[in-house]
Protein backbone atom coordinates (compact mmCIF):
# COMPACT_ATOMS: atom_id res chain seq x y z
CA UNK A 1 0.00 0.00 0.00
CA UNK A 2 2.83 2.14 0.42
CA UNK A 3 6.84 2.63 -0.94
CA UNK A 4 9.43 2.68 1.59
CA UNK A 5 9.77 5.92 3.86
CA UNK A 6 12.51 6.97 1.76
CA UNK A 7 11.12 6.97 -1.30
CA UNK A 8 7.94 8.54 0.03
CA UNK A 9 10.28 11.94 1.28
CA UNK A 10 12.81 11.60 -1.42
CA UNK A 11 9.64 12.24 -3.92
CA UNK A 12 8.22 14.75 -1.01
CA UNK A 13 11.21 16.71 -1.75
CA UNK A 14 11.69 16.29 -5.43
CA UNK A 15 7.89 17.69 -5.57
CA UNK A 16 8.45 20.83 -3.09
CA UNK A 17 11.14 21.71 -5.62
CA UNK A 18 9.50 21.24 -8.74
CA UNK A 19 6.06 23.04 -7.66
CA UNK A 20 8.50 25.53 -6.60
CA UNK A 21 9.79 26.00 -9.90
CA UNK A 22 6.87 25.77 -11.84
CA UNK A 23 5.44 28.86 -9.69
CA UNK A 24 8.42 30.80 -10.28
CA UNK A 25 8.45 30.30 -13.71
CA UNK A 26 5.15 31.37 -14.61
CA UNK A 27 3.74 28.38 -16.01
CA UNK A 28 1.24 27.76 -13.48
CA UNK A 29 -0.87 30.63 -15.00
CA UNK A 30 -3.69 30.32 -17.36
CA UNK A 31 -3.14 33.25 -19.26
CA UNK A 32 0.40 31.57 -19.65
CA UNK A 33 -0.31 28.24 -20.87
CA UNK A 34 -3.13 29.91 -23.40
CA UNK A 35 -0.39 32.48 -24.49
CA UNK A 36 1.91 29.28 -25.45
CA UNK A 37 -1.30 27.53 -27.62
CA UNK A 38 -1.95 31.08 -29.14
CA UNK A 39 1.02 31.59 -29.92
CA UNK A 40 1.31 34.74 -28.04
CA UNK A 41 3.75 34.01 -24.88
CA UNK A 42 6.38 31.70 -25.70
CA UNK A 43 7.07 30.61 -21.73
CA UNK A 44 6.21 27.32 -21.84
CA UNK A 45 8.58 26.25 -24.91
CA UNK A 46 11.24 28.27 -23.44
CA UNK A 47 10.78 26.16 -20.05
CA UNK A 48 10.74 22.96 -21.66
CA UNK A 49 13.53 23.13 -23.77
CA UNK A 50 15.78 24.11 -21.23
CA UNK A 51 14.61 21.62 -19.03
CA UNK A 52 14.62 18.87 -21.76
CA UNK A 53 18.66 19.69 -23.17
CA UNK A 54 19.80 20.17 -19.57
CA UNK A 55 17.98 17.34 -18.13
CA UNK A 56 19.12 15.21 -21.07
CA UNK A 57 22.75 16.05 -20.39
CA UNK A 58 22.94 14.61 -16.89
CA UNK A 59 20.20 11.37 -17.12
CA UNK A 60 22.64 10.43 -20.40
CA UNK A 61 25.76 10.88 -18.74
CA UNK A 62 24.75 8.59 -15.96
CA UNK A 63 23.23 6.21 -18.34
CA UNK A 64 26.76 6.05 -19.85
CA UNK A 65 27.98 5.41 -16.51
CA UNK A 66 25.86 2.68 -15.32
CA UNK A 67 23.92 5.00 -12.67
CA UNK A 68 20.98 4.87 -13.94
CA UNK A 69 18.58 3.09 -16.78
CA UNK A 70 16.21 4.51 -19.66
CA UNK A 71 12.21 4.33 -18.15
CA UNK A 72 10.24 5.44 -21.53
CA UNK A 73 7.19 4.50 -22.55
CA UNK A 74 6.40 2.49 -25.54
CA UNK A 75 5.71 3.82 -28.87
CA UNK A 76 2.22 2.11 -29.22
CA UNK A 77 1.15 4.35 -32.38
CA UNK A 78 -3.22 4.44 -31.74
CA UNK A 79 -2.89 5.54 -27.88
CA UNK A 80 -0.23 7.76 -27.88
CA UNK A 81 -0.86 9.77 -31.04
CA UNK A 82 -4.95 10.07 -30.08
CA UNK A 83 -4.02 10.18 -26.47
CA UNK A 84 -1.57 13.75 -27.68
CA UNK A 85 -4.53 14.92 -29.25
CA UNK A 86 -7.31 14.61 -26.40
CA UNK A 87 -4.48 15.86 -24.07
CA UNK A 88 -3.88 18.48 -25.84
CA UNK A 89 -7.68 19.44 -26.66
CA UNK A 90 -7.94 18.97 -22.83
CA UNK A 91 -5.10 21.43 -22.08
CA UNK A 92 -6.41 23.97 -24.37
CA UNK A 93 -9.79 23.92 -22.42
CA UNK A 94 -8.81 23.59 -18.46
CA UNK A 95 -6.07 25.86 -19.22
CA UNK A 96 -3.07 23.92 -17.36
CA UNK A 97 -1.50 20.64 -17.81
CA UNK A 98 -1.46 17.90 -15.32
CA UNK A 99 1.46 19.38 -12.89
CA UNK A 100 1.08 23.21 -13.38
CA UNK A 101 -2.37 22.38 -12.61
CA UNK A 102 -1.71 21.23 -9.34
CA UNK A 103 1.10 23.80 -8.83
CA UNK A 104 -2.12 26.25 -10.04
CA UNK A 105 -3.87 25.17 -7.03
CA UNK A 106 -0.80 26.34 -4.97
CA UNK A 107 -1.74 29.98 -6.31
CA UNK A 108 -5.38 29.95 -4.92
CA UNK A 109 -6.92 29.45 -8.36
CA UNK A 110 -10.47 28.14 -7.64
CA UNK A 111 -10.78 27.07 -11.41
CA UNK A 112 -7.80 24.75 -11.38
CA UNK A 113 -8.83 22.84 -8.26
CA UNK A 114 -11.75 22.50 -9.69
CA UNK A 115 -9.94 21.15 -12.91
CA UNK A 116 -7.85 18.94 -10.37
CA UNK A 117 -11.37 17.05 -9.46
CA UNK A 118 -11.79 17.19 -13.13
CA UNK A 119 -8.67 15.38 -13.63
CA UNK A 120 -9.48 12.48 -11.06
CA UNK A 121 -12.73 11.76 -12.78
CA UNK A 122 -10.98 11.55 -16.29
CA UNK A 123 -8.45 9.17 -14.25
CA UNK A 124 -11.33 7.22 -13.02
CA UNK A 125 -13.18 7.12 -16.58
CA UNK A 126 -9.86 5.61 -17.90
CA UNK A 127 -9.49 2.99 -15.46
CA UNK A 128 -12.90 2.04 -15.84
CA UNK A 129 -12.74 1.51 -19.54
CA UNK A 130 -9.50 -0.20 -19.10
CA UNK A 131 -10.36 -3.69 -20.38
CA UNK A 132 -11.94 -2.11 -23.69
CA UNK A 133 -9.31 -0.27 -24.77
CA UNK A 134 -6.74 -3.38 -24.81
CA UNK A 135 -7.48 -3.99 -28.44
CA UNK A 136 -6.66 -0.69 -29.14
CA UNK A 137 -3.73 -0.70 -27.83
CA UNK A 138 -1.77 -1.91 -30.55
CA UNK A 139 -4.14 -0.68 -33.20
CA UNK A 140 -1.61 1.27 -35.28
CA UNK A 141 1.03 -1.18 -34.63
CA UNK A 142 3.73 -0.77 -31.71
CA UNK A 143 7.34 0.57 -32.41
CA UNK A 144 8.72 -0.57 -28.76
CA UNK A 145 10.45 1.50 -26.15
CA UNK A 146 12.51 2.72 -28.90
CA UNK A 147 14.65 6.01 -28.56
CA UNK A 148 15.65 8.32 -31.43
CA UNK A 149 19.34 7.33 -31.43
CA UNK A 150 18.06 3.26 -32.06
CA UNK A 151 15.72 4.66 -34.31
CA UNK A 152 17.33 6.86 -36.91
CA UNK A 153 21.00 6.11 -35.82
CA UNK A 154 24.03 8.02 -34.12
CA UNK A 155 25.01 8.57 -30.37
CA UNK A 156 22.59 10.20 -28.13
CA UNK A 157 24.95 12.45 -27.87
CA UNK A 158 24.75 13.78 -31.13
CA UNK A 159 21.01 14.06 -30.01
CA UNK A 160 21.80 15.82 -26.73
CA UNK A 161 24.39 18.34 -28.41
CA UNK A 162 21.53 19.60 -30.72
CA UNK A 163 18.99 19.93 -27.57
CA UNK A 164 21.42 22.03 -26.01
CA UNK A 165 22.63 24.38 -29.20
CA UNK A 166 19.17 24.88 -29.42
CA UNK A 167 17.91 25.96 -26.22
CA UNK A 168 21.74 28.34 -25.94
CA UNK A 169 20.50 29.37 -29.77
CA UNK A 170 16.91 30.39 -28.27
CA UNK A 171 18.20 31.62 -25.21
CA UNK A 172 20.88 33.97 -27.24
CA UNK A 173 18.30 35.26 -30.04
CA UNK A 174 14.73 35.32 -28.26
CA UNK A 175 16.17 37.78 -26.03
CA UNK A 176 17.58 41.30 -27.02
CA UNK A 177 17.06 43.18 -24.44
CA UNK A 178 19.07 40.91 -21.92
CA UNK A 179 21.94 40.47 -23.94
CA UNK A 180 24.60 37.56 -23.81
CA UNK A 181 25.81 37.80 -20.48
CA UNK A 182 23.95 36.83 -17.52
CA UNK B 1 19.75 42.75 -2.84
CA UNK B 2 16.41 41.38 -3.51
CA UNK B 3 15.81 37.58 -1.58
CA UNK B 4 15.55 35.27 -5.01
CA UNK B 5 12.55 32.90 -3.40
CA UNK B 6 10.45 36.43 -2.98
CA UNK B 7 10.78 36.97 -6.42
CA UNK B 8 7.42 36.92 -8.35
CA UNK B 9 9.00 35.24 -10.90
CA UNK B 10 12.32 34.08 -12.31
CA UNK B 11 13.74 33.45 -16.27
CA UNK B 12 11.92 30.59 -17.82
CA UNK B 13 15.67 29.38 -18.49
CA UNK B 14 16.60 29.52 -14.96
CA UNK B 15 13.37 27.43 -14.36
CA UNK B 16 13.95 24.66 -17.22
CA UNK B 17 16.92 24.77 -15.98
CA UNK B 18 16.18 23.97 -12.46
CA UNK B 19 13.49 21.30 -13.65
CA UNK B 20 16.60 19.53 -15.67
CA UNK B 21 18.90 19.48 -12.75
CA UNK B 22 16.06 18.22 -10.96
CA UNK B 23 15.51 15.11 -13.31
CA UNK B 24 19.24 14.24 -12.42
CA UNK B 25 18.04 14.37 -9.01
CA UNK B 26 15.32 12.16 -9.24
CA UNK B 27 17.46 9.23 -11.55
CA UNK B 28 19.89 8.99 -9.24
CA UNK B 29 18.13 9.46 -5.93
CA UNK B 30 15.06 7.59 -6.28
CA UNK B 31 15.70 6.00 -10.07
CA UNK B 32 12.16 7.92 -11.08
CA UNK B 33 12.07 10.28 -14.31
CA UNK B 34 9.60 13.03 -13.00
CA UNK B 35 5.98 12.25 -13.90
CA UNK B 36 2.66 13.46 -12.74
CA UNK B 37 -0.50 11.50 -14.20
CA UNK B 38 0.13 8.08 -13.65
CA UNK B 39 -0.53 9.44 -9.96
CA UNK B 40 -4.01 10.31 -10.42
CA UNK B 41 -4.95 7.03 -12.96
CA UNK B 42 -3.44 5.25 -9.06
CA UNK B 43 -5.23 7.09 -6.88
CA UNK B 44 -8.51 6.72 -9.01
CA UNK B 45 -7.60 2.93 -8.68
CA UNK B 46 -7.33 3.03 -5.23
CA UNK B 47 -10.31 4.94 -4.89
CA UNK B 48 -12.25 2.88 -7.40
CA UNK B 49 -11.08 -0.33 -5.03
CA UNK B 50 -11.81 1.44 -1.89
CA UNK B 51 -15.44 1.88 -2.48
CA UNK B 52 -16.03 -1.29 -4.64
CA UNK B 53 -13.50 -3.98 -3.67
CA UNK B 54 -14.46 -6.46 -6.20
CA UNK B 55 -13.53 -4.51 -8.52
CA UNK B 56 -10.11 -6.03 -8.04
CA UNK B 57 -11.23 -8.97 -9.66
CA UNK B 58 -13.72 -7.97 -12.40
CA UNK B 59 -11.58 -5.39 -13.60
CA UNK B 60 -8.42 -6.70 -14.93
CA UNK B 61 -6.75 -3.38 -14.63
CA UNK B 62 -5.31 -4.69 -11.07
CA UNK B 63 -4.07 -7.64 -12.32
CA UNK B 64 -1.84 -6.25 -15.31
CA UNK B 65 -0.80 -3.74 -12.93
CA UNK B 66 0.61 -5.83 -10.35
CA UNK B 67 2.28 -7.98 -13.35
CA UNK B 68 4.17 -5.21 -14.09
CA UNK B 69 4.96 -4.72 -10.55
CA UNK B 70 3.71 -1.29 -10.27
CA UNK B 71 -0.06 -1.89 -8.39
CA UNK B 72 -1.36 1.19 -7.66
CA UNK B 73 -0.42 2.49 -4.00
CA UNK B 74 0.83 5.53 -2.24
CA UNK B 75 4.51 5.78 -3.77
CA UNK B 76 7.39 8.16 -4.64
CA UNK B 77 5.23 10.22 -7.75
CA UNK B 78 1.73 10.26 -5.46
CA UNK B 79 4.16 12.34 -2.61
CA UNK B 80 5.80 14.43 -5.45
CA UNK B 81 2.62 15.38 -6.50
CA UNK B 82 1.76 16.40 -3.14
CA UNK B 83 5.07 18.38 -2.93
CA UNK B 84 4.17 20.19 -6.15
CA UNK B 85 1.36 21.86 -4.29
CA UNK B 86 3.02 22.60 -1.44
CA UNK B 87 5.78 23.93 -3.43
CA UNK B 88 4.04 25.83 -5.27
CA UNK B 89 2.07 27.03 -2.59
CA UNK B 90 4.87 27.93 -1.15
CA UNK B 91 6.15 29.75 -3.52
CA UNK B 92 2.97 31.80 -4.38
CA UNK B 93 2.98 32.91 -0.49
CA UNK B 94 6.93 33.82 -0.49
CA UNK B 95 6.31 35.95 -3.87
CA UNK B 96 3.44 37.28 -2.73
CA UNK B 97 1.73 35.72 -6.26
CA UNK B 98 -1.56 34.49 -4.57
CA UNK B 99 -4.37 34.58 -7.27
CA UNK B 100 -7.73 33.35 -5.78
CA UNK B 101 -9.16 33.61 -9.27
CA UNK B 102 -12.35 31.64 -10.53
CA UNK B 103 -12.69 33.46 -14.17
CA UNK B 104 -9.09 34.39 -15.88
CA UNK B 105 -9.55 37.38 -17.84
CA UNK B 106 -9.00 35.77 -21.24
CA UNK B 107 -11.96 33.24 -20.47
CA UNK B 108 -13.99 35.97 -19.19
CA UNK B 109 -13.80 37.96 -22.21
CA UNK B 110 -15.26 35.42 -24.99
CA UNK B 111 -17.20 33.72 -22.43
CA UNK B 112 -18.56 35.78 -20.18
CA UNK B 113 -18.45 35.88 -16.39
CA UNK B 114 -19.85 33.11 -15.23
CA UNK B 115 -18.27 30.99 -13.03
CA UNK B 116 -20.25 27.76 -13.43
CA UNK B 117 -19.20 27.81 -17.39
CA UNK B 118 -15.65 28.28 -16.31
CA UNK B 119 -15.76 25.72 -14.21
CA UNK B 120 -17.73 23.30 -16.36
CA UNK B 121 -15.07 23.95 -19.00
CA UNK B 122 -12.33 23.17 -16.31
CA UNK B 123 -13.54 19.99 -15.39
CA UNK B 124 -14.66 18.79 -18.53
CA UNK B 125 -10.79 20.15 -19.96
CA UNK B 126 -9.16 18.20 -16.83
CA UNK B 127 -11.00 15.20 -17.86
CA UNK B 128 -10.40 14.88 -21.01
CA UNK B 129 -6.61 15.88 -20.40
CA UNK B 130 -6.10 13.37 -18.17
CA UNK B 131 -7.97 10.52 -20.09
CA UNK B 132 -5.50 11.55 -22.77
CA UNK B 133 -2.72 11.71 -20.63
CA UNK B 134 -3.18 7.69 -19.16
CA UNK B 135 -4.17 6.65 -22.89
CA UNK B 136 -0.64 8.23 -24.45
CA UNK B 137 1.14 6.65 -20.63
CA UNK B 138 2.15 10.52 -19.90
CA UNK B 139 1.66 14.05 -19.69
CA UNK B 140 3.60 17.00 -20.49
CA UNK B 141 6.03 16.16 -17.60
CA UNK B 142 6.24 11.99 -18.05
CA UNK B 143 6.04 12.89 -21.68
CA UNK B 144 7.12 15.96 -22.47
CA UNK B 145 10.00 16.26 -19.90
CA UNK B 146 11.06 13.27 -19.02
CA UNK B 147 10.81 11.25 -22.16
CA UNK B 148 11.98 13.83 -24.21
CA UNK B 149 14.75 13.97 -22.95
CA UNK B 150 15.68 10.60 -23.00
CA UNK B 151 14.94 10.79 -26.21
CA UNK B 152 11.93 8.20 -26.49
CA UNK B 153 10.12 8.31 -29.92
CA UNK B 154 6.60 7.94 -27.75
CA UNK B 155 7.51 10.91 -26.08
CA UNK B 156 8.57 13.40 -29.10
CA UNK B 157 5.47 11.97 -30.74
CA UNK B 158 3.26 12.82 -27.62
CA UNK B 159 4.81 16.55 -27.63
CA UNK B 160 4.16 17.06 -31.22
CA UNK B 161 0.46 15.54 -31.19
CA UNK B 162 -0.50 17.60 -27.73
CA UNK B 163 0.42 21.07 -28.95
CA UNK B 164 -0.76 20.72 -32.25
CA UNK B 165 -3.99 19.46 -30.45
CA UNK B 166 -3.61 22.31 -28.34
CA UNK B 167 -3.08 25.27 -30.98
CA UNK B 168 -6.31 24.20 -32.44
CA UNK B 169 -8.53 23.93 -29.64
CA UNK B 170 -7.40 27.67 -28.31
CA UNK B 171 -7.81 28.93 -31.78
CA UNK B 172 -11.21 27.21 -31.80
CA UNK B 173 -12.06 28.86 -28.56
CA UNK B 174 -10.71 32.05 -28.64
CA UNK B 175 -10.04 33.11 -32.19
CA UNK B 176 -7.08 35.32 -33.80
CA UNK B 177 -8.57 38.13 -31.77
CA UNK B 178 -7.80 36.35 -28.71
CA UNK B 179 -4.43 36.61 -28.96
CA UNK B 180 -4.51 40.41 -28.17
CA UNK B 181 -6.32 39.33 -24.88
CA UNK B 182 -4.11 36.72 -23.28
Amino acid sequence: MFDSPLNLTLGLLSGLVFGFLLQKGRVAKYHVILGQFLFRDWTVMKVMLTATAVGAIGVWAMIAMGMATLQIKTAAFAPVILGSILFGAGMALFGYCPGTGVAACGEGRRDAMVGVAGMLAGAFAYVAVFPLLQDFTKAWGDAGKVTLPQLLGASPWMYVAVLAAIALLVRVFAEPRQGVSP
Amino acid sequence: MINPLKMKSWSPYIVGAGIGLLSWFTFASAGHPIGVSTTFEHTAAMTGRAIAPQVEQQNPYFAKKRAEGRPPRIDWQWMLVLGVFAGAWLSARLGKDRTPQSVPPLWRWRFGNSVGKRFAAAFAGGALMMFGARLAGGCTSGHGISGTLQLALSSWIFVAGLFASGALMALLLFGKEGRRHV
